[in-house]
């Protein structure tokens, strides 16, 4: 049961912060710092997901040339960068990942 | 341009169609990861729905076959989630004026993806009296993509060929979502400290890393920010 209730929580915490300032919109102004720091999470915490998922994809550093991820994202990152397009990103690195070698 | 709700519903759904190439994989991955750590079909079929938010689902699996403490997962969610908070910023001005249950709905349905495209909408033309079907459509598209993804990954199970490696849909997924995000120099620096401190922390139990460089990340760039006013 605990594991629904914690579901539950996270749910509804997940929900608050989405509605934060869809409902706070003309009524509540939020502090001044916290929206400086806001441009920064998205960047800060998907960020922390992607480097480790691609460096230590079993749990240790991984730098090297048989590491097919680090080859895919470069290409990814690269390609993301230049077309800005979401389709061409995913279909590049995916395409690296299956004819890098090794 | 000719704009209905109708049209505004249709191109929602077609700017986020892309985003489901990485979501689709992602998703049925969480599904086979949920059922593995223990989870009924129901549980993790109902994840999808109560939290809607694939990173999260997949955190809350890994922290749930840790062991991890009630508090500590909902605090690694939390944060996890925060960036939400700026998606909802960027649309809430956009949708003062609708009725409650709008806002209700389109704060449901706000994930990465759903920002993704509301982004590149804005970054156009993002005028007309009925773009918020246009929301409507971006999130009802990742929605049913996800419950649906969610729902092959149960039903498939084991049964996915360890070979493939769906896995890499997730830092993929969202590299085509950070990258364009990185705009200025203060933004590079903040997915490089977050980047280089996760390295240094993944050994922490119970995903703790994942927290400790998010808020390295975001306390860099805020005092980079408040250094250059």
């Amino acid at each position: 049961m605990s594991v629904w209730l914690s579901m539950v929580l996270c749910g509804l915490l997940t929900f608050a912060i989405r509605l934060s300032f869809i409902a706070a919109e003309g009524r509540v102004a939020l502090p001044p710092a916290f929206r400086r720091l806001l441009p920064f999470v998205p960047v800060a915490t998907l960020t922390a997901l992607i480097v480790p998922a691609v460096l230590m994809p079993h749990g240790v550093l991984w730098l090297a040339w048989d590491n097919a991820r680090l080859f895919a994202s470069v290409a990814a990152i690269t390609i993301a960068a230049a077309t800005r397009s979401v389709l061409w990103t995913l279909g590049g690195g995916f395409a690296v990942l299956g004819l890098w070698p090794g | 341009m000719l704009s209905s709700p109708v049209h505004e519903l249709r191109n929602g759904a077609l700017a986020l169609a892309p985003l489901l190439v990485g979501v689709v994989p992602f998703g049925m991955i969480y599904g086979a990861l949920a059922l593995s750590q223990g989870l009924s079909p129901v549980a993790v079929l109902a994840m999808s729905t109560i939290l809607f938010a694939g990173s999260a689902q997949f955190l809350f699996c890994q922290l749930l076959g840790a062991g991890a403490p009630l508090t500590v997962t909902v605090a690694e969610v939390g944060l996890l989630n925060l960036r939400h908070a700026l998606y909802s910023a960027a649309l809430a001005p956009r949708i003062a004026h609708l009725p409650r249950r709008w806002k209700l709905l389109l704060a449901y349905l706000l994930t990465d993806e759903a920002y993704a495209a509301i982004v590149q909408r804005q970054a156009a033309d993002d005028t007309g009296p009925d773009r918020h079907w246009f929301y409507l459509g971006a999130g009802l598209a990742l929605w049913s993509g996800w419950q649906l993804a969610t729902a092959a990954g149960v039903w498939l199970g084991a049964r996915l060929p360890a070979a493939w490696p769906l896995d890499f849909a997730l830092p993929l997924t969202f590299i085509a979502i950070v990258v364009p995000l990185i705009r200025t120099r203060i933004l590079l620096v903040v997915a490089g400290v977050a980047g280089v401190v996760a390295l240094l922390t993944a050994g922490l139990p119970f995903k703790l890393g994942l927290l400790v460089a998010a808020l390295a990340g975001m306390g860099v760039g805020w005092s980079l920010a408040g250094a250059m006013r």
